[in-house]
């Protein structure tokens, strides 16, 4: 037990682990402690969008975990942040109480304006934290449990695959834009009031969420890393390069994938529980095919298969989709289009694999250099030998 | 004549009528075909013989129509998929060499190592001693000591398909089934895999699919030709070489 976690402590990760909690401690000190007119002032606002890229980037991170080592290409992950969400969004409906607009203690409004006599069997429970967390975990992690059994069960691969985890997100899209569904449909959920006591809309309650999804990305960045580097992780990288030879060595290649996108899939969930009351609004839009598309691009362009590199990918993608879609709105889409294109073309590895690679290549030129110094100094000897005789 | 029964009782591996087709195409047409323990087997014959169905049906890939398949007397691996043959004892190797081209040769041997497969076992997995000493001995039988660290992406055609046999080696299996193994191997290669197999096959039964008679002749085994899907012939290389039918169908006149 303690070799799996020391085995994650690689030399990167833990530099990683460091900047995002340095990340942690340093943004809500600078939005607390500083006067607003200070230089070095964060308003409540720019945490609270930082905050919400960390959601992204840790289900960016989740992707990759099934993407780049195990070779799922899962264009459904929007679909377990979603659930993530909505299982926090139901938490804090029930804090509301008696003051939402109609003043009813036990009915959220959207239930009240739906003609609901009582709360539906499965809003049951949300009302307390522990539980609610624990829905966070489970939801995404049984409907990736079962559609897993399912898929890799009977041996469903690559584009195929891909093909129906989008559907899935897709069902649950318009699933969840049913009034009667009992999600408050196309609205979805919002108006929340209180976390555990505290006013969502205090700024520190909006730092201490944000310290918390800091320390989240980077317990499933450790998590992640002594994953994939464990021997299972070996044999997840085995599973997307050559799969027929790990079964054939004995390995059962289902059970390996669903372990994988169970765990992946939690990790979207608790990526979708945090960003909630950060952003304050969950509603069935992020069921979007579009989204789980854009986790896809994340990563790629951090560079799959890192780890480190889809947590930067979803972080620059966007801070500069909210940085285009402020200056020049109408040419975003295009712009990421046109990122995605160029990073296929010109870093199919990403960002994080191209530098990997470099320094690599390097260190391999290096390497053959230093023995051809060393051929070349034993040359000299030889000669200096023949000449003394 | 020996019963049925006896040659089953002390075979290792052991079909009988076995058929099955693909759209009305028969790959294999009642085959019957015994491996003893211990022994080295050739399998030759003209593409499209079955050689490699067999190989499938044998290791689970794919399910016979018709026919029996057993190992060890009393284990039905028709009823198996290829992951519980794999721990049952029977490797296979692939025409095309398939190793894990991002992990490197030590790697993929630690992988290979007949231990436990589940998740959690993986997941906790921890290098002993006796695993240590066990991958330096297969390293030192396929001959890739020195190259240990390497990636196995980086490695020649050659020594990819060591590798294989050295992760079949990992795996300690009773029964070894390898499809051609010295495709694309230079003369001085293809002598060394003989000398290999027949080392591992002093202690495992090996089957070996092969078209490079010269191999076979060098392996000096008991040979079986097949030809649409069931035996031609079957004993020593001389003796299948000469019958008229092998000839007419698979070596040429």
């Amino acid at each position: 037990m303690s070799g799996f976690v020391f085995r994650a402590l690689e030399g990167r990760i833990v530099i990683a682990l460091a900047i995002i909690l340095g990340v942690a401690a340093v943004v809500p000190a600078l939005n607390l402690l500083t006067p607003p007119d200070s230089t070095f002032h964060i308003p409540t606002y720019a945490m609270s969008l930082m905050g919400k890229y960390l959601c992204y980037a840790l289900l960016a991170l989740a992707l990759d975990l099934v993407w780049g080592y195990c070779g799922i290409l899962s264009l459904g992950h929007g679909a377990f942040f979603a659930l993530g969400g909505y299982a926090m969004g139901m938490y804090l409906m029930r804090q509301i109480g008696p003051r939402g607009v109609y003043g009813n203690p036990v009915l959220p409004d959207f239930m009240v304006f739906l003609n609901y006599k009582e709360l539906p069997w499965f809003w049951h429970g949300f009302d307390w934290f522990a539980f609610a967390m624990l829905m966070v975990l489970v939801v995404p992690g049984l409907l990736a449990f079962i559609f897993g059994w399912f898929a890799f069960r009977s041996r469903v691969n690559g584009v195929y695959l891909s093909i129906i985890t989008q559907a899935m997100t897709y069902a649950l899209l318009l699933a969840f834009f049913r009034n009667d569904m009992g999600f408050g449909g196309n609205n979805g959920l919002t108006d929340f009031k209180d976390i555990l006591g505290f006013s969502v809309q205090a700024d520190g309650t909006r730092a201490v969420l944000f310290a918390v999804s800091a320390i989240m990305l980077a317990l499933c960045l450790l998590l992640a890393s002594a994953i994939v580097r464990s021997k299972f992780g070996k044999v997840l990288v085995g599973v997307r390069d050559a799969e027929s030879r790990v079964r054939f060595l004995g390995f059962r290649v289902e059970n390996i994938k669903l372990f994988t996108f169970v765990v992946s899939a939690m990790m979207a969930g608790i990526a979708g529980a945090l960003f909630v009351p950060q952003v304050g609004i969950i509603n069935p839009g992020e069921f979007a095919p579009a989204n789980s598309i854009e986790v896809v691009v994340w990563t790629a362009v951090g560079g799959r298969g890192t780890l480190i590199g889809p947590i930067i990918g979803a972080l620059l993608v966007n801070a500069g989709k909210s940085f285009f879609t402020g200056a020049f709105p109408e040419i975003w889409l295009f712009a990421l289009g046109g990122l995605f294109i160029a990073v296929t073309l010109f870093l199919p590895r990403g960002i994080v694999g191209a530098i990997q690679h470099g320094y690599k290549a390097r260190q391999a030129l290096k390497a053959a250099a230093e023995a051809e110094k060393g051929r070349g100094s034993a040359e000299t000897v030889a000669q200096a030998a023949q000449a003394a005789e | 004549m020996n019963t049925i029964a006896e040659t089953r009782s002390k075979s290792l591996l052991y079909l009988e009528n076995v058929s099955v087709s693909f759209d009305g195409f028969k790959a294999l047409n009642s085959l019957s075909f015994v491996v003893e323990p211990g022994e080295l087997r050739a399998i030759i014959g003209p593409n499209g013989a079955g050689k490699t169905t067999m190989m499938d049906i044998i290791t689970g890939k794919t399910r016979p129509d018709s026919g029996i398949v057993l190992f060890e007397d009393d284990i039905d691996l028709t009823r198996k998929d290829e992951a519980d043959i794999a721990q049952l004892g029977i490797g296979r190797k692939f025409q095309k060499p398939t190793v894990f081209e991002s992990h490197t040769v030590w790697d993929n041997l630690e992988l290979a190592l007949n231990r436990d497969r589940g998740v959690f076992g993986t997941l906790f997995y921890r290098l002993t001693p006796d695993d240590k000493a066990r991958i330096e001995e297969i390293l030192e039988t396929i001959r890739m000591t020195a190259r240990r660290n390497d990636l196995a992406a980086n490695l020649s055609h050659g020594q990819k398909q060591w590798l294989e046999i050295g992760m079949l080696l990992a795996q300690e299996p009773k029964l070894l089934l390898v499809d051609e193994p010295v495709a694309g191997m230079t003369d001085a290669e293809t002598t060394e895999t003989a000398v290999l197999l027949k080392e591992i096959a002093k202690t495992r039964s090996v089957v070996v699919v092969e078209h490079d008679m010269g191999f076979i002749r060098d392996l000096g085994v008991k040979v079986t030709c097949l030809a649409e899907g069931s035996v031609l012939a079957e004993g020593s290389i001389d003796f299948v070489s000469s019958d008229p039918k092998v000839i007419e169908n698979y070596l040429g006149r």
